[in-house]
């Protein structure tokens, strides 16, 4: 997996599969939390950004820590694929940080009367959005990629700091946005019919994850390596 | 439930539909952009092919 080559006959060999395995789980998702789901007792029907809400969350998390990895690798082995999967993977965690932030914004509006407050999980969420956008900007400037992908490894690693940070921010401080209401450890304080499709949806943005970093990391490796001779025979066959 | 029932979202129908619009949107976009990236980063690099070999056959 290693080398850029392989990678990238992997990754278009795989898309079609992917992309076809997304979309179906979306659509069970959807349909299990827009129509099978019951209404909450409490919020009704507007809950039902929970649906969208907690996956990208979890999603803007995921993909950082999978950033950060990726900065260790690229520090300790200099290895080419991991920058290229560090930086492709930087816009679509971005994504996923603004969705949360904008889906939550507007789930805030109606229960809490406000689309934003200054606590710690909103403004911690703020600040990894931002994070995201410095690594981008970070590649952005810097012309010699090989120097561009260590210093955005640098700053991936030392981001990291914030993931507890918001994991914990509303056991920490006291806050408007709810506790979690899935763990891994403990019985979920909603039934299966609620749980089962946030479950499903958040497998979904998994595989979309894998399939928006493939298709951008193919693109990245034509840029990358196009005076290497599997480019040159690739583009003209 | 009827359908303008569902639509309606028991008076949340802007909020919650805009929130899983915005969401389908942007994974998309996602989707969408690195793909057109990907099929122009082709076509550049065949013309740029094209060009140095033409330039190393009338300089040799």
């Amino acid at each position: 997996m290693g080398s850029p080559p392989h990678f990238y006959r992997f990754a278009g060999r795989w898309l079609p599969w992917l992309t076809g395995i997304f979309a179906i789980f979306l659509i069970v998702g959807l349909y299990g939390g827009l129509v099978m789901a019951p209404p909450d007792y409490q919020q009704g029907e507007s809950y039902r950004i929970i649906f969208v809400h907690v996956p990208a969350a979890w999603m803007s998390m995921f993909i950082y820590m999978v950033m950060a990895s990726c900065g260790i690798i690229v520090l300790v082995w200099r290895m080419k694929m991991a920058e290229i999967v560090l930086i492709s993977s930087a816009p679509v965690g971005a994504s996923f940080t603004f969705l949360a932030l904008v889906t939550g914004s507007l789930w805030g509006k109606p229960m809490w009367g406000t689309y934003w407050v200054w606590d710690a999980r909103l403004t911690s969420e703020l600040i990894l959005l931002f994070l995201y956008l410095g690594v981008l900007g970070l590649y952005g400037a810097i012309d010699d990629k090989r120097v561009a992908g260590r210093a955005v490894a640098i700053l991936a690693i030392v981001g990291m700091v914030n993931i507890p940070i918001i994991h914990y921010s509303v056991d920490w401080w006291n806050s408007l946005h709810q506790t979690a209401s899935l763990t891994k450890f403990e019985k979920p304080s909603m039934p299966p019919s609620m749980y089962v499709p946030i479950l499903i949806m958040a497998l979904a943005f998994k595989i979309y994850f894998v399939l928006a970093l493939f298709q951008r990391v193919r693109a990245e490796l034509l840029y990358r390596e196009r005076n290497s001779r599997w480019v040159e025979e690739l583009v003209q066959s | 439930m009827s359908l303008s029932e569902f639509l309606n979202m028991g008076g949340y129908a802007v909020f919650v539909w805009s929130s899983y619009g915005l969401t389908l949107g942007v994974l998309l976009i996602n989707w969408w952009l690195p793909f057109q990236q990907h099929k122009q980063n082709l076509k550049k690099l065949k013309r740029q092919y094209r060009q140095d070999r033409k330039r190393n056959d009338s300089s040799s």
